[in-house]
């Protein structure tokens, strides 16, 4: 409306105000802004019954979309603990790129780090596994994600800070180094030629209850450390001035360059943790699917959660239950396929990034506004 | 005078907010002239100049191009009413060249083709007697050269009437005969040229009319060749004004804070800081006045370890132990471990001294969390908040409200408040009340002569000299870099500042020195090619 | 002779390349960050596929038709994507990663989706019968020639042409000043909300066609499409690699293709005593990767201000705040 009006007045002699204009809002109170994201929600879930309609050919119920989608997830024990285990993976990643986000450096390379990581846990499985005892291999395992995690982190870092080198496009890059990487190794791993190795009966973390619940209580943890760290360590404060203000930084006398290196440490360390927890915990393997995008997720739940991770596990929550839910579509109903679930995830997405837009600004009224003065 | 009016402007008026910006302005601009406004900082001259390039549109008033009335909304509408502006910031693509910036935007139907831009450009410049090269790259360029670019832009675009604001802020004296020399000749040309400056001098030695404005009005126009220094300066600065703010006697302490030949570039390789010599003692309150950008930012900011110096001093003397130390080479940090107790409330306060998302009591931790160890501790600054709160009297929610939302009088407040608290031994503010209402204003003066008479060394810098007059025991004046003049407070007048502030009284020998250097650069460029 | 084929096959590959990077040269040069690219390449492809496989239900049998309504089709599909892109990020002033992010998922899904679906009743594809129609004039040649047929040349017109407006028109100037500094361009009266719609589109448009060459013309499998979304990232990198110069991104595209290739061809021409194929392949498919990161290092080293990202890239405007 807005772009018309003002091209259509620009031809005009005398130019006319537009009708309306964008202007910002003052910060709304909370309620209000969880209500129109609500309302996007909504009206995404809205929109994917009609798609849902609309791919499955008429035969697909819309309200069944939205059982489909519970069942999904909680149907039986199984799926919930399954449900658990991929909020708590996502979860862990988002948590790692948190930092550096909330210091307003677009680390876009998560996906590679915990990707590293996992290959170099692994590592330690195939070269020392035979000659250590499971705890020592244990120690090793995280040890070596820890350290390439932090390599992958801190290489962008270093250049950020020196030269201030793009960070969005240096670890973006990072990631296809890390799958190259991947792919090279299963090579040589693997002798037969079929690049997809066995999983591993060692070097795997202790079941306590099943097999998911140490890795929930781990990330759990890790949730709670990170909204500590965030809120209440003295770095975390650093991240966040440095986020809001380089410039207050300096007046204040924090070294900018030190903390971007040290947050990229502590965010490429928890994506080797996360690594490790995939590795250990779940799939006692690598290929380079392991990671499968939870990177770049981890992005959207960290951005949409607001870099605070009590919301981050609201974000990771609703994106897990959006994709076992659709899955769940997909599979029960043979006119629509698996591809499905990325679809819901795309539109549910956009619907929530376009809402912040009304959070933040408002549309005022020309006359209104005139009048008001 | 039977020259035919260009532009005439009738009761011109623009408020922002509750302040007034412009009140019932007249003025009329004759073809083929240049006139000067003139006025001090905040009188409004800008906010008038930017009505009739078309950044902002009067809430009332008519504007008349060549005796018919126009609405001008925006640049564009200016452009094509033949009014061009030079604005202080320039405009430019960096990575552009001179011709392709000048024809950036440009929808005349003709085919592009950098050629014939660069040749037109080459015609203007030799019209007007400018040096430029078309295909030179703006990053590459000096500041004139880009002042040069600017003009020629709206040169190019047909532009009758242009209007310049400050032009000269940022030129050596050499550019700015240059400059002058263009304009009079465009001037010949028929062309009116509108240049809006403090400087008195260049008023005299540049302009046919004078328009003097304060507080948003017209006081007068009147003929260069009819007026003189003394009539000018007191149109501008008007009659002195009674304030009645508290001055107590200075305690007469030692020295705690001496400078000397301190020199400065800022970021754009300019240099903004000549020689500045100065002391402030314990005790008392040493204001600083100047025209807006003369300097003032960096010196206190090269005291706060911020701005990177040339050369020079500046020693801090501790008043326990009598030792001194130098704080030039030492950035924030340094100073701050060092346990020396300097406090600073910069210009920037949402930008710099408090950040804007975050809550009171965290604001107030910018300054104690260095001395945490792992974890944070709020509980003080949480303290500290709500005593600034209730002492200062700050109206907002509460010490969890994030402080981008509380009006400017209470940000000042919280700022100022932290700084005072940590009991400083030089503390410094710059325009600590500006954009403040009048009791909150009063609030700052009192907080001011309170830390005075602790004993503190105060570095006022202020923009009105009604209130540095009243408030200042010792006043030192800056212009361009350079110091003019370090007066009495209480014996000091209003003309004596004004005059200090507009003089430079070193500009033939600056000329000179200007002068050898180019021929050096001369020379250097011959051999290059 | 394998040498000849190393080369062809490398140049065809390029193509892919050089579509994605041309599009998200013309995109960033609006100050636009597009990380959806890999999910507009794919939309293209299955948005071509589509109108293809119709065609050819229909009974459609003119290979002129089919090539220039399949790349219109992927055109427009992309463009469209490219069009949501720039309600997001332009009008609702979202931000630029996240929502590139986002739309690269839905679009590797939708595609996904959509290729799913296209076989006939028996389970064969019938867009892969246009095959010969889009490797015109060599499709009756047996080596890899074949592949250097229009699309891949079309590749190339684009590319110089997009890199002619850029840097000899007026609309380049124009569109290099809103990626560079939008103020100031909106200052001179261009339409900085206008330029990064169209640039958006036009850019994503052209992305879209390379997804649909990539499998009319290097693939030519039914699995094809699978790798677009990688050939996508490369894209990105090549637009960094060629220091936002489609002309240069022309050459860059032919190295990426030779490197991306490089493991399955070297060793049968240069035999090396215990050189595996299977080990090399995956080294040399990360050096387009590693090159780029040196090219992106040295370029902010040296600071030439020519080389580096557009000074506003990432960045919403919003005028009132400036």
């Amino acid at each position: 409306m807005n772009k018309e009006n003002k091209a259509s007045a620009a031809k005009e002699k005398i130019k006319k105000e537009p009708l309306f204009h964008i202007a910002k809002r003052a910060p709304l109170p909370f309620w209000k802004s969880a209500m129109i994201r609500v309302i996007a929600v909504l009206l995404a879930l809205v929109v994917c019954a009609v798609v849902c309609y609309i791919l499955g050919e008429g035969k697909v119920n819309p309200l069944e979309l939205f059982s489909k989608l519970f069942e999904g997830n909680f149907e039986t024990e199984r799926k919930i603990w399954r449900t658990l285990k991929d909020i708590a993976v996502l979860l862990c990643i988002s948590l790692a790129v948190t930092p550096a986000f909330k210091m307003r450096f677009w680390n876009i390379g998560a996906e590679g780090q915990v990707l590293v990581s996992c290959l170099a846990s692994v590592a330690c499985v195939y070269y020392l596994g035979s000659s250590l005892p499971n705890g020592v291999l244990l120690l090793c395992m995280f040890g070596a994600a820890l350290v390439t995690g932090i390599l992958w982190a801190v290489l962008p870092a270093i250049f950020k800070a020196k030269w201030n080198t793009n960070e969005t496009l240096f670890t973006l890059m990072m990631n296809y180094i890390a799958t190259s990487l991947v792919s090279f190794f299963l090579i040589i791993w693997t002798p037969d030629g079929s690049s997809s190795l066995k999983e591993f009966q060692i070097g795997q973390l202790p079941v306590v209850y099943n097999q998911y619940l140490l890795l929930v209580i781990i990330v759990a943890l890790l949730t709670v450390g990170m909204y500590i760290y965030l809120k209440y360590s003295k770095q975390g404060y650093e991240i966040a001035v440095v986020g809001e203000s380089q410039k207050t930084a300096c007046y204040i006398g924090i070294s900018v360059k030190k903390v971007i290196v040290r947050t990229m440490i502590v965010s490429g360390a928890l994506c080797g943790l996360a690594g490790f927890l995939i590795v250990s915990a779940l799939d006692h393997s690598v290929t380079t699917n392991t990671v499968g995008g939870r990177g770049f997720t981890a992005i959207m739940v960290s951005w949409l959660g607001k870099f605070n991770p009590f919301i981050m596990v609201l974000t990771s929550f609703l994106i897990v239950f959006l994709e076992h839910g659709a899955q769940e579509v997909s599979s029960d109903f043979p006119a629509i396929n698996s591809a499905f679930p990325s679809i819901i995830t795309g539109i549910i997405l956009f619907f929530i990034i376009g809402c912040e837009f009304f959070v933040n600004y408002k549309l005022v009224m020309r006359q209104k506004e005139e009048s008001a003065k | 005078m039977d020259k035919s009016v260009a532009l005439d402007l009738k009761k011109i008026t623009k408020r922002f907010g509750n302040v007034v910006a412009n009140n019932e302005v007249d003025l009329t601009v004759y073809k083929g002239e240049i006139l000067a406004i003139l006025g001090e900082n905040g009188c409004g001259k800008t906010t008038l100049m930017n009505m009739i390039a078309g950044i902002y549109y009067p809430d009332a008033g008519h504007i008349y191009v060549n005796g018919e009335e126009v609405v001008i909304r925006s640049p564009k509408d200016a452009f094509r009413h033949g009014i061009g502006m030079i604005h202080q910031h320039f405009k430019l693509v960096d990575i552009f060249s001179a011709s392709e910036n000048i024809v950036l935007g440009i929808k005349d139907g003709k085919k592009y083709n950098l050629k014939d831009v660069n040749k037109r450009v080459l015609e203007i410049s030799q019209r007007y007697g400018f040096n430029i090269d078309p295909t030179k790259k703006i990053y590459e360029m000096s500041v004139s050269e880009k002042q040069t670019v600017e003009i020629i832009k709206v040169l190019y675009r047909g532009a009758d009437i242009l209007i310049l604001d400050e032009p000269t802020a940022v030129l050596t004296p050499q550019e700015t005969e240059k400059l002058f020399n263009v304009l009079r000749k465009m001037r010949d040309d028929g062309k009116s040229i509108i240049i809006i400056t403090h400087k008195l001098h260049e008023v005299l030695s540049l302009s046919d009319r004078v328009a003097v404005l304060r507080k948003g009005e017209h006081i007068g126009s009147v003929k260069t060749e009819e007026t003189s220094e003394n009539e000018l300066t007191e149109m501008m600065v008007g009659k002195k004004i009674e304030l009645n703010i508290e001055r107590t006697d200075c305690l007469g302490l030692g020295e705690r804070l001496i400078v000397k030949d301190l020199n400065c570039f800022n970021e754009e390789g300019v240099k903004i800081l000549h020689d500045v010599c100065f002391s402030v003692r314990g005790g008392e309150i040493l204001g600083i006045a100047g025209i807006a950008g003369s300097g003032q930012r960096e010196l206190l900011e090269a005291i706060a370890g911020l701005q990177p110096t040339e050369s020079g001093e500046i020693t801090y003397i501790d008043p326990n132990e009598n030792t001194s130390i130098d704080l030039r080479t030492k950035n924030a940090a340094e100073i701050r471990d060092l346990g020396i107790k300097l406090s600073f409330v910069p210009e920037d306060r949402l930008g710099m001294g408090l950040v804007g998302n975050m809550d009171a009591t965290d604001n107030m931790m910018l300054r104690s969390y260095e001395k945490t160890h792992v974890f944070l501790d709020r509980k003080n600054p949480k303290k500290l908040a709500t005593k600034i709160i209730d002492e200062l009297e700050v109206v907002t929610p509460g010490v969890s409200t994030p402080v981008r939302r509380l009006s400017g009088g209470n940000v000042q407040k919280l700022l100022v408040g932290r700084e005072i608290s940590s009991a400083p031994k030089v503390f410094m503010a710059a325009y600590p009340v500006r954009g403040l209402d009048i009791n909150s204003s009063y609030t700052i003066y009192n907080l001011l002569t309170k830390q005075k008479q602790g004993g503190t060394a105060v570095i006022f810098v202020g923009e009105d000299l009604d209130v540095l007059l009243e408030l200042c025991d010792r006043i030192m004046v800056i212009a361009s870099g350079k110091i003019t003049g370090i007066v009495d407070g209480r014996t000091a007048t209003k003309e004596q500042l004004g005059v200090l502030m507009t003089k430079s009284t070193s500009i033939f020998e600056d000329a000179e020195i200007e002068l050898n250097r180019m021929k050096k650069n001369d020379e250097g460029g011959a051999g290059n090619e | 002779m394998m040498i000849l084929e190393y080369l062809l096959s490398a140049l065809a590959l390029g193509m892919t390349f050089l579509y994605g990077s041309t599009g998200e040269i013309i995109t960033e040069k609006a100050g636009h960050l597009n990380l959806g690219i890999p999910g507009v390449m794919c939309i293209g492809a299955a948005g071509g596929c589509a109108s293809l496989h119709l065609m050819v239900m229909a009974g459609i049998n003119i290979p002129v038709v089919w090539v220039v309504v399949g790349l219109l089709c992927a055109f427009l599909s992309a463009a469209l994507a490219g069009l949501l892109y720039s309600f997001l990020a332009v009008t609702l002033q979202s931000n630029q990663n996240v929502t590139g992010l986002v739309l690269t998922t839905f679009g590797v899904g939708l595609m996904k989706y959509i290729m799913f679906g296209l076989t006939d009743g028996d389970g064969g594809v019938p867009y892969l019968k246009t095959l010969s129609a889009f490797r015109f004039p060599f499709s009756e040649s047996t080596t890899s020639l074949q592949k250097c047929s229009i699309t891949a040349l079309l590749a190339v017109v684009i590319a110089l042409v997009t890199s002619f407006v850029l840097f000899k028109t007026k609309v380049g100037l124009n569109l290099r000043a809103v990626g560079e500094n939008p103020a100031t361009a909106d200052a001179a009266g261009i339409n900085v909300v206008g330029y990064k719609y169209a640039a958006t589109c036009i850019g994503s448009g052209i992305a879209g066609i390379g997804g649909l060459s990539y499998i009319m013309n290097c693939s030519g499998s039914r699995e094809g499409y699978l790798s677009i979304e990688a050939f996508g990232w490369l894209a990105i990198a090549l637009v960094i690699f060629a220091l936002w110069k489609p002309h240069l991104s022309v050459f860059g595209s032919f190295l990426f293709g030779l490197l991306y290739i490089a493991g399955s061809f070297i060793p049968s021409i240069i035999p090396i005593a215990g050189f595996k194929t299977m080990w090399a392949t995956p080294l040399f498919e990360m050096l387009p990767y590693v090159v780029t990161i040196i090219v992106l290092v040295i370029s902010s080293i040296k600071e030439k201000k020519e080389n580096q990202p557009p000074a506003s890239l990432g960045l919403s405007y919003f005028r009132e705040e400036r």
